[in-house]
């Protein structure tokens, strides 16, 4: 049977599992906008901007682990997608981005709305394509997702240009997927995963020190296991969040920059890093020369170009994590001899406890934990970028997978609301929190009428301080307190959630907290809750940018 | 220090633009770059002679370049037995009284006297990075106007 490009498009995309597409329309997608009237083949989401979609999608990829999917016209559209690409790049989401072009004919000629996607996107795509002739389409599409979802997953853009999607085609699914030059690579070194076993029934401080990699990989349940095996200390990275329980007794929170000093330190007096799924981020290794000086390194990652990058690795082991853990586990015959490495890491925990100092006003640790309370720790918390994000991991216990959403390497502020849309969309079920400070709110405040519109029910707390808080914290610290362009305004965001239909609460007190809380849960819309909390509090323990991670400052605020 | 890697590549639109832009957005520079066709006109052939400052620059740019879904294999030549050529165009100052000294050079070396006119001439010449060297030495003593070389060519 013949069909249109933009038909092909469509059926590609339902016979891939696309439940949801977010996007918007414009003139070069005009003819796939025109197929998806009436088409019931999947959900539409129209956002209030590309951006939106962008990160919509990604949000849907983070909780469900599959691939999201956003869809915008050519020029202006494409190139607002570009940051929502970019962030699914860092923190390797599955993300398939399909735009709109120009005719063939009139590409590379500045034609109104033209954009080089293709170029733009090249160095934040994990792979692109431009569709030039309607017969690549099908096979073009099974490809994207293909890549997108598999080895270490990240975003794929395809540029469509409006001709290929009037011109008909016979529909062709390709039955398999042909890539002579792409492999990844799944099972670990048998020879690599005993020496590594072998290490780690040697060692004396081994810690495990896991990222997004586990979560991506779906290896919490073997991670568990592997580390109650071992029965040493688990710290995670930001990505890492939710892989593991935070609740469990061997668990250390988060390592690094804003980690617990517990964890910095035992990372820095370990002899034995076991790093599944992490990638020794600046944030987290803090002075690199200095780091972690008496360990030796086994790292496991689907992706060499991770490996001895940032840190020299003993013991490096390619392949999907899930797959390595299995067979890691079985090579690993006897107990470890820890005592006195746990004892000494309990001493630690009790020094170094994690704290804050009520100062009168609603503190914004309080908030998180008061969301952490009246949730049961049973929630999807997505966040933005910034002060807020850093109590959102410190603060809320996570105990699964795919339960906190975060930019965590690009840091994009306007991500968490567009995120927690999509988030919503991939588990109608659970209660899903937006944690916002009033900065980054206003980055994508536009998308309250995606959510009004769509009935998507998220609760946005907005931990409002009146300032673009982290950086005015590193001001505090590093620039004598001169606020450059910190102090920001915001408009009422009580009056502005309800002119868009949306519901809006102020809280001012801490008595009002739990039962704002309460009500927005309980409220079929989405909620905003203005959190006025304390104006200057910082976010610690701090490692200031370069130091090595035990050169801590604040602790107990 | 420089170091030669060949990457073999689908030849599709736009994989020249990522294997550059891969050098580019991590700052490695590029000392020189060949490419063209293979026997299978869908592969293509590069040979990238690249500055890197040690192993590990090294071992990154092979792990990256590996990354791209259009890269089928590399190879670095650093540490393997392999031939490898180059062709240089030279303009050099030129009269006719010095046509057998010219001549005689390149009895030495691979390559000829391409054209002559009355104050240039135009020599090609093949060879590996020491023959090149040695030839520009013998062509400098004429006085090289213009100099265009291929960049290097990498076989194992």
């Amino acid at each position: 049977m013949k069909m249109t490009g933009s038909q092909i498009l469509l059926e590609c995309l339902k016979r891939e599992g696309v439940e949801v597409v977010f996007g918007y329309p414009g003139g070069q997608i005009l003819p796939t906008f025109d197929a998806l009237y009436g088409y019931e083949g999947f959900k539409f989401i129209l956002t209030r901007h590309e951006q939106g979609a962008a990160h919509a999608a990604d949000g849907y990829a983070r909780v469900t682990g599959k691939v999201g999917v956003c869809l915008a016209t050519s020029g202006p559209g494409a190139t607002n997608l570009v940051t929502g690409i970019a962030n699914a790049y860092m923190d390797s989401i599955p993300m398939v981005a399909i735009t709109g072009q120009v005719p063939t004919a009139l590409i590379g000629n500045d034609a109104f709305q033209e954009a080089d996607i293709t170029g733009i996107t090249r160095p934040v795509t994990k792979h692109n394509y431009l569709v030039k002739d309607i017969k690549d389409l099908a096979r073009i599409v099974r490809e994207a997702f293909y890549i997108a979802s598999t080895g270490r997953p990240g975003p794929v853009l395809i540029d469509l240009p409006k001709d290929v999607q009037v011109t008909q085609a016979e529909f062709i699914w390709p039955d398999e997927i042909k890539l002579r030059s792409y492999n990844p690579k799944l099972s670990g070194h048998p020879g690599q995963i005993k020496r590594a076993a072998k290490m780690i029934m040697e060692a004396k401080k081994p810690v495990l020190y896991i990222g997004g990699g586990v979560i991506l990989s779906g290896a919490s349940f073997e991670l568990l296991e592997l580390a109650e095996k071992i029965g040493c200390p688990v710290t995670w990275t930001l990505m890492g969040i939710g892989a593991f329980p935070s609740k469990h007794k061997q668990s250390l929170g988060m390592l690094g920059m804003h980690g617990t000093a517990y964890a910095n330190h035992s990372i820095m007096e370990s002899d034995l890093i076991i790093a599944l799924g992490a990638r020794f981020d600046d944030r987290v290794t803090g002075r690199l020369d200095v780091f972690a000086p008496n360990a030796k390194v086994i790292h496991v990652d689907i992706d060499p170009s991770s490996i001895s990058k940032n840190v020299h690795v003993d013991v490096p082991i390619v392949g999907d994590l899930k797959q390595v853990l299995i067979e890691l586990l079985q090579e690993i015959k006897h107990s470890l001899e820890i005592d006195e490495w746990l004892k000494h890491v309990d001493a630690l925990k009790k020094k170094y406890p994690m704290g804050h100092k009520d100062k009168g006003k609603i503190l914004p640790q309080y908030v998180i934990q008061q969301i952490d309370e009246v949730t049961g720790g049973d929630a999807i918390i997505c966040t933005e970028v910034g002060q807020h994000q850093m109590w959102a991991a410190q603060w809320f216990n996570y105990t699964k997978p795919r339960t906190f959403i975060s930019s965590g390497g690009l840091g994009t502020m306007g991500f968490g609301f567009p995120a927690s849309i999509g988030a919503k969309l991939g588990r109608p079920e659970k209660t899903v929190f937006n944690i916002a400070g009033d900065g980054s709110i206003q980055m994508n405040i536009q998308e309250l009428g995606t959510c009004v519109a769509n009935k998507i029910n998220v609760k946005v707390a907005i931990l409002n301080n009146g300032y673009l808080g982290m950086v005015r914290q590193w001001q505090e610290l590093f620039y004598k307190r001169r606020y450059s362009y910190t102090p920001i305004t915001s408009p009422d965001f009580v009056k502005l959630a309800e002119s868009y239909g949306a519901v809006g609460i102020r809280v001012t007190k801490k008595e009002e907290v739990k039962p704002a809380l309460e009500r927005a849960i309980k409220t079929d819309n989405t909620v905003f809750i203005d959190f006025h909390v304390e104006e200057e509090e910082n976010v610690f323990p701090m490692v200031p940018a370069g130091e090595a991670i035990n050169n801590i400052i604040g602790g107990l605020a | 220090m420089k170091h030669t890697i060949s990457v073999l590549v689908e030849n599709k639109f736009g994989v020249l633009a990522r294997v550059a832009g891969l050098f580019s957005a991590r700052g490695y520079n590029i000392a020189s770059l060949a490419v063209s066709e293979t026997l299978d006109p869908c592969v293509s052939y590069m040979t990238i002679v690249v500055d890197a400052k040690d192993e590990k620059v090294l071992e990154q740019i092979n792990k990256q370049l590996n990354k791209l879904i259009d890269v089928i294999t590399v190879t670095d030549f650093t540490k393997k037995e392999h031939i490898d050529r180059e062709l240089v165009l030279a303009k050099i100052n030129y009269q006719p009284k010095d046509l057998p000294k010219l001549e005689a050079i390149f009895k030495k070396f691979v390559g000829k006297i391409v054209q002559h006119k009355a104050d240039t001439a135009i020599v090609e010449a093949v060879g590996d990075q020491q023959q090149i060297k040695a030839l520009l030495e013998e062509l400098n003593k004429f006085g090289v106007k213009e100099l265009i070389r291929t960049g290097k060519l990498a076989i194992e």
